[in-house]
């Protein structure tokens, strides 16, 4: 079970990097979320796979018997998939904004940040508003 | 005892409850912000009052024994972060009260704020591996937001750029983690630094060593994963970006300082080389791609990434006096660089740009400011009186004396091309006439003082640093030797008796 499951890990990570490789940001994102699920999965072949028994106690011992599945890794997984999640989601949201912004979601036509020092703000807002005017 | 040792997450943790719930009640928030940095201030100073003999807190979450549950870990290089953090907050607290800070806090500037503080407070107090990836994302997600608080078009842009990066880093880290659980079978990290030496396969220990240089490397923007740095931080609002170059880079610094003086510190030999070859390559890259740029935000960029090398010599040469070196070093890095991000703020408010061709002539509209850019300036180039020259002293010593000629070099010629950069800002803002064109923002009496006000302490504590350093030096190599006494980290830790169940190693 555990070569399949190691392999699967890195076959997914494969295309987890081709994916983050690609030049248009949803791709990028892909692979990102890829990228996360092979973690998730790397961690649940490190805490020991197989074991087909449920994680408690049982009555009178004081540990899980030795064939238990292991509950940690199972715990560990459920936060790492809320926090990449919620990572997700505020990247995507992102994506949006800048593809409604730049008319693009390839990255390379993006270079707003790279031209040196643009007007702040608030310059740029009156001079918006002085070419409103003298339209 | 326990309360204090939880404060520092606590505080942050309320102020971010609610400044969430009073979302655009913008005076009572701002109340608020400044209020929990106070207290931040005040339990990390009280922290640093019980740790300051060496001794290790500890507080275990829910009362489960250490290497079982979330054990928080509060040693002197702890506490001193924690200070450094609430001294930080309450800096840009303030300073966030000038220019712009209607429109910053109608965004949430303070939740977000407060939930940077937090993450960073938790990175700093936590003793566990696992729990430290979780900080390192509550950090994060609360600079992306942060980052993108204004949403103009460059910041869309060095957002983007941020938040990819960054996502890839801390996967890594995850990646880790999940690796060193199945080679020792525990997070906590006195627990890891029992069981790491004992590994059987060392070099699949060692391999997730490397990984984990990566991801903190990623997060302290060393060479070569330093991209994300001068992407984005220029685009920030300039609050925001100083609690940026402040905090952010220098949590990874902390993880790396931690980790690889507890974890990995039998594996000494083979990382020290590694640490002093991505040091001196992070300390030349950075000096040499802020002399070619000519925007103060982007100059002040790649000077942090410059100082982060200094800052990994410890950790290359791992002897008392090299990480209290570096310890002296984040200490004094942390306030003088915040304070050039407040203060190209200033320069931007009294020239109406970045941009140093554009900027001119403040020597004489702005004598005052003048005087404030040259404490943390020179400071950040090493020159004796200040608190720079003091650090560099002693991390260039300890190379010296631990045989790391070439570093100690380096580290020498990298200050005097720093000093080239700040001379040139000197020349091209404040000394050179002001260009044609040039006209300050207006800006009210309230907003000026909000502004100078935190410019002004911090120059202090530079130069306190400076004049009057015995105690702060004294306080770094005390820290520096509780982190190289494992062995007193990890019994205070897991107490006297070590429990050990048979069989729960993966």
């Amino acid at each position: 079970m555990e070569p399949v499951l190691i392999l699967g890990i890195g076959i997914v990570t494969v295309a987890a990097v081709y994916l983050l490789l690609a030049a248009d940001l949803p791709r990028m994102l892909i692979g990102f979320v890829l990228l996360g699920t092979a973690a998730n999965l790397a961690i649940l072949v490190s805490g020991r796979l197989g074991a087909p028994v449920p994680p408690l106690v049982p009555p009178g011992a004081m540990a899980l018997a030795s064939d238990a599945a292991n509950p940690l890794p199972q715990a560990l997984i459920l936060t790492a998939i809320v926090i990449g999640f919620g990572l997700a989601a505020f990247t995507l949201t992102l994506v949006v904004k800048s593809y409604e912004e730049f008319g693009t979601v390839v990255a390379d036509d993006m270079d707003a940040a790279e031209t040196e020092a643009k007007p702040s703000l608030p310059e740029q807002k009156r001079l918006v508003a002085e070419q409103r005017e003298a339209a | 005892m326990r309360l204090l040792i939880v404060a520092p997450l606590l505080i942050p943790f309320a102020a971010v409850a609610l400044t969430a719930l009073l979302w655009g009640q913008v005076a009572v928030q701002r109340a608020i912000g400044v209020i929990a940095s106070v207290a931040l201030l005040a339990a990390a100073v009280a922290l640093v009052a019980a740790t300051s003999d060496g001794r290790v807190l500890v507080a275990q979450m829910g009362d489960w024994p250490a290497p079982f549950g979330i054990a928080i870990v509060i040693d002197l290089f702890s506490a001193i972060m924690l200070v450094i953090t609430g001294l930080m907050s309450l800096a840009v607290s303030v300073y966030a009260l000038g220019p712009e800070a209607t429109e910053r806090d109608k965004a949430g500037f303070q939740p977000l704020l407060h939930s940077l503080i937090l993450g960073v407070a938790g990175a700093f107090s936590t003793g566990d591996i696992f729990n430290l990836y979780v900080w390192f994302e509550v950090m994060l997600i609360a600079s992306f937001g942060l980052l993108v608080l204004d949403r103009t078009r460059e910041q869309m842009d060095g957002g983007i750029r941020y938040v990819f990066l960054n996502l890839i880093g801390t996967t890594i880290f995850l990646m880790a983690v999940g690796l060193l659980y199945g080679l020792t079978g525990t997070l906590n990290f006195a627990d890891l630094a029992r069981v790491a030496p004992t590994v059987e396969n060392q070099g699949a220990l060692a391999a997730v060593g490397v990984l984990l240089l990566i991801a903190f490397g990623a997060k302290a923007a060393v060479f070569p994963v330093f991209n994300w740095l001068p992407a984005a931080y220029h685009t920030a609002s300039m609050p925001v970006a100083a609690i940026f170059a402040a905090l952010l880079t220098k949590v990874g610094v902390y993880a790396i300082i931690r980790v690889f003086t507890l974890v990995f510190a039998h594996d000494a030999a083979f990382f020290g080389p590694i640490f002093a070859v991505v040091a001196m390559a992070t300390m030349v890259t950075g000096v040499f791609g802020a002399a070619m740029h000519q925007d103060v935000r982007k100059i002040l960029s790649f000077h942090i990434i410059s100082q982060i090398g200094y800052m990994l010599i410890g950790v290359a040469l791992m002897t008392p006096l090299a990480i209290a070196g570096s310890i002296l070093y984040i200490v004094h890095h942390i306030v003088v660089k915040a304070n050039l991000f407040l203060v190209a703020g200033a320069i931007r408010q009294e020239t109406g740009s970045f941009a140093l061709a554009r900027t001119g002539g403040l020597w004489l509209s702005a004598p005052l400011l003048s005087l404030l850019f040259l404490v943390p300036a020179l400071s950040l180039a090493g020159i004796p009186p200040l608190s720079g020259f003091w650090g560099k002293l002693v991390v260039i010593r300890s190379g010296f004396e631990a045989g790391g000629y070439l570093i100690a070099a380096v580290a020498l010629v990298v200050g005097i091309l720093t000093l080239f950069s700040m001379i040139k800002i000197w020349n091209e803002a404040f000394w050179k006439a002001a260009p044609i064109g040039t006209r300050a923002i207006p800006w009210t009496n309230r907003q000026r003082l909000a502004t100078y006000a935190p410019v002004a302490v911090l120059a202090a504590i530079t130069c306190t640093i400076g004049i009057w350093t015995e105690p702060f030096a004294a306080m770094s190599i005390t820290a520096a030797e509780s982190l190289l006494d494992r062995e007193a980290y990890i019994s205070a830790v897991l107490g006297s008796s070590v429990p050990r169940l048979a069989g729960v190693v993966p």
